[in-house]
């Protein structure tokens, strides 16, 4: 059956549900001005591979990784694709601030990573 | 990715960037129509009669080694187990088939709405029902004896069609409907996910080494042997199951969330030919 554009209206009815559940009063936390990204590249590419801890590999292909995932963007010339490394940090730390659609789990907002974790997985994927 | 793949896609991945109101009041009908033929568009190439397959339906490799193992079924004797307990009388006398008495091939009938008591009643609700006016003391819900019979069950219901109705004239079976989908497009737990999330906007892509099943045919084949567990276990564990694995609290098997959840998501799978007991990764 064609998706006509019927169809499209309704599913996108059918998907408002998600935003209107997601636009209640949050808690304000996003990355923390004083967090120093100064944190050890190698340190990080564990926590990156690690199942129970980044994990990004489960959804990217990274350099270096077995098995990668398919559901985000490859992860390669990092510093020509943020202005700078705070700005991957936010977006590791929250995605959906920028994006509220975001599938990528807020690794910094919803503590999935210790703040050393965090600012290691930066420096590795920063060198990207 | 196809244009209306990309659009959909979009509105998933940027729903909340769109004005909110005043939303369509789209019909659950009108919802089922644009979710199976959103499905059917991301996966072209599989036929419709397919989706009751799960991820076998869209990769070769997994299932080449799926056949394999329905050669021999490792729920085969959750169904032996099953019949021998339907067959078995109550201490009154009384059985399954007193109170089923078109039984056992009654999956097709459930999930619906149940007008007296108020709520969407499921199969294995309705067996513990049955068991305690028998006085018998009600089964676990999300492995063991219960499925054993809901094998058996799901057996001898092979090839029914999934038929889930919303009555127009009770607005509380449409209120139990709403509460499931919502439930389907909250994110929950630590890692913030929707069922939605990969079960729709990102099915067929691959977390790390599998496949996101298509949420089109997710209600088709339970009770299932999922060799993740090596045992068999009803729809309701995968469900607590799935909210453990983003890090959330599950909920009761049988409680009204689950409930719900599968009112919504068996109705989106109407059409889809009952093929159960399964067996899955």
């Amino acid at each position: 059956m064609p998706l006509n554009a019927s169809h499209r209206s309704r599913l996108t009815a059918l998907l408002l549900g998600l935003s209107a559940l997601s636009s209640g009063p949050l808690p304000a936390a996003g990355l923390p001005d004083d967090l120093a990204l100064s944190g050890d590249a190698a340190a990080g590419r564990e926590v990156a591979t690690d199942r129970a801890k980044g994990n990004c590999v489960a959804c990217h292909v990274m350099a270096g990784a077995e098995s990668p995932g398919t559901i985000g963007p490859v992860l390669v010339s990092m510093q020509t694709r943020f202005p700078s490394k705070r700005d991957l940090a936010a977006q590791i730390w929250d995605a959906t601030a920028k994006n509220p659609e975001a599938v990528m789990p807020p690794f910094g907002k919803h503590e999935i990573l210790t703040r050393q974790e965090f600012v290691d997985v930066v420096e590795y994927i920063w060198s990207l | 990715m196809t244009k209306h793949g990309f659009l959909l896609a979009t509105l998933v991945l940027a729903g909340a960037a769109l004005p909110i109101g005043p939303v369509t009041a789209a019909t659950p009908e009108e919802e089922q129509a644009a979710f199976q033929a959103y499905f059917k568009q991301r996966f072209p190439n599989v036929p419709e009669d397919e989706f009751k397959n799960g991820t076998y339906a869209i990769d070769p490799v997994t299932r080449e080694n799926w056949e394999a193992i329905e050669e021999f079924p490792p729920y085969e004797n959750a169904i032996s187990q099953g019949e021998t307990l339907w067959n078995t009388p109550f201490a009154d006398g009384q059985g399954y088939a007193d109170c089923f008495p078109d039984g056992p091939a009654i999956m097709g009938r459930y999930p619906h709405w149940d007008r007296e008591r108020g709520l969407v009643m499921t199969l294995p609700l309705a067996l513990n029902a049955c068991r305690t006016a028998h006085g018998e003391t009600p089964l676990k819900y999300k492995k063991g004896p219960i499925a054993d019979l809901l094998a058996y069950i799901a057996f001898e219901s092979r090839g029914q069609i999934t038929q889930v109705e919303i009555p127009e004239d009770d607005p509380r079976a449409l209120a139990a409907y709403e509460q499931g989908k919502r439930f389907y497009f909250a994110r929950r737990g630590q890692l913030n996910f929707a069922c939605g999330h990969c079960h729709l906007a990102t099915s067929g892509a691959r977390l790390r080494t599998e496949t996101l099943s298509p949420a089109y045919g997710h209600t088709t084949h339970w009770p299932v042997y999922r060799s993740d567990w090596g045992e068999m276990g009803t729809l309701h564990r995968r469900f607590a199951g799935c909210n453990e694995q983003v890090r959330a609290k599950a909920f009761e098997p049988q409680g009204e969330e689950y409930r719900n959840l599968e009112y919504f998501l068996t109705y989106m799978n109407n059409g889809l030919e009952l093929n159960g007991p399964g067996a899955r990764k």
